[in-house]
């Protein structure tokens, strides 16, 4: 007895040396950014996991995942419940602002079919802009108030340009630039630090247990969650964007969410976006 | 504006299929807002469905139906082409007139 506890130092000491080396390995590889390598070993990981769901069909969320659900929602969409949203938008998109531009003309392509390529990271700005942040700006540069970044008007003419772009698979760029893959990393941080009482992480729903019930919900995978946006959620009895969508996630945690288009939401916009690369856009979507 | 309400109704030879929202806030009158204030009830009291001058489906809404509400229902009869008149009235008097073409 008196003898093992007299070991023990001994044996610490040689843990640590042991340890050393391949920790030192580890460090080393995570400076080392690779968002290409990161994006194949994101999607292997859920076409790992659920070998029976197509790839494209991961961008329906919970519905990819489980049958019973599946056949509500095919029902559902017969009829979808963002159809009022929708119409909102197109007539939005098209009625100009009062000194007759149109948010047309703020887009490339006037806006139709460009979806797949928001957020994009902006070098003049030296950050991320996403669509609910370039829609804004858009209006302020032709002398319109900004709308809520969650619900409503914002929820709509993202509704209208995610249609546009329907089954365009998503295409985010990272720029050779170090700005640019430090928001990337900033962006995949933020999706795997853990947070709130509950001490969850985006990651320990949406990446460990998608299809699985948290009480009556069914986890949507991490992979092609964003390709649906903006969704209209019978939970909030009404659409909601990106932001929406981030802030209730921080919120159900108990955590403390951020302001709408905080950096820290942009940059985890860019992530998410960028590891469901050649998966189709899906929005706007219905989800329970 | 565009209507409120969207129909969808196809004939199956002897029966139509009909399915319909509508889009109405359904406020029960016993819910607050973010200031603590009662939203005051306003809801769809009444919903008709009209085809060859006859009503074949009516209903009595109150305030336990749903916001932007869904309606399912077949009847005997219709065929490709005839009209189906749908319209709400509720507890504040709007109203709201649709008319569809049968598929």
């Amino acid at each position: 007895m008196r003898s093992a506890i007299h070991l023990a130092p001994a044996v610490v000491a040689l843990t640590i040396l042991g340890l050393a080396a391949p920790k030192l390995a580890a460090l080393h590889a995570a400076e080392t950014v690779d968002p290409a390598a990161d994006a194949r070993a994101f999607r292997n990981y859920f076409t790992g996991k659920f070998p029976k769901v197509k790839l494209e069909d991961f961008v329906n969320g919970p519905y990819s995942l489980n049958a019973d659900m599946r056949r509500q929602w095919e029902e559902i969409e017969q009829f979808p419940p963002y159809e009022f949203s929708l119409d909102m938008g197109k007539e939005m998109f098209a009625k100009p602002f009062r000194n007759g531009k149109s948010y047309a003309d703020c887009f490339p392509n006037q806006g139709i079919g460009i979806r797949q390529n928001y957020p994009y990271f902006d070098g003049n700005e030296g950050k991320v802009v996403t669509l609910e942040l370039a829609l804004n700006r858009c209006r302020e540069a032709n002398g319109e108030a900004p709308f809520s970044y969650v619900k409503d008007e914002m929820a709509a003419l993202t509704a209208y340009m995610a249609f546009t772009s329907r089954g365009k698979p998503f295409d985010i760029k990272i720029p050779d630039d170090p700005r640019a893959l430090a928001a990337y990393q900033n962006g995949k941080r933020y999706f795997y630090t853990r947070r709130g009482q509950l001490n969850f992480s985006c990651a320990s729903c949406h990446v460990q247990e998608p299809g699985e019930r948290i009480r009556a919900e069914v986890l949507a995978p991490a992979l092609g969650i964003l390709n649906a946006m903006p969704i209209y959620r019978s939970e909030w009895g009404g659409m909601g964007t990106v932001s929406r969508r981030f802030i209730t996630c921080n919120i159900q945690t108990r955590g403390v969410p951020l302001d709408p288009q905080d950096d820290d939401y942009r940059d985890l916009e860019y992530y998410l976006s960028y590891v469901s690369n050649g998966l189709p856009i899906s929005g706007p979507g219905a989800r329970p | 504006m565009a209507s409120t309400i969207r129909v969808r109704a196809t004939s199956s030879g002897d029966t139509t299929e009909v399915q319909a929202l509508i889009q109405h806030p359904m406020d029960s009158g016993f819910v607050k807002d973010a200031g603590g204030a009662i939203i005051p009830p306003h809801f769809i009291q009444q919903v008709t469905f009209e085809h060859d001058g006859k009503n074949v489906f009516v209903a009595d809404w109150g305030a336990a139906v749903s916001k932007d509400p869904y309606v399912k229902f077949s009847f005997k009869g219709g065929s490709k082409g005839d009209d189906l008149k749908i319209s709400w009235v509720d507890n504040k008097g709007a109203t709201d007139t649709t008319t569809a073409k049968i598929q």
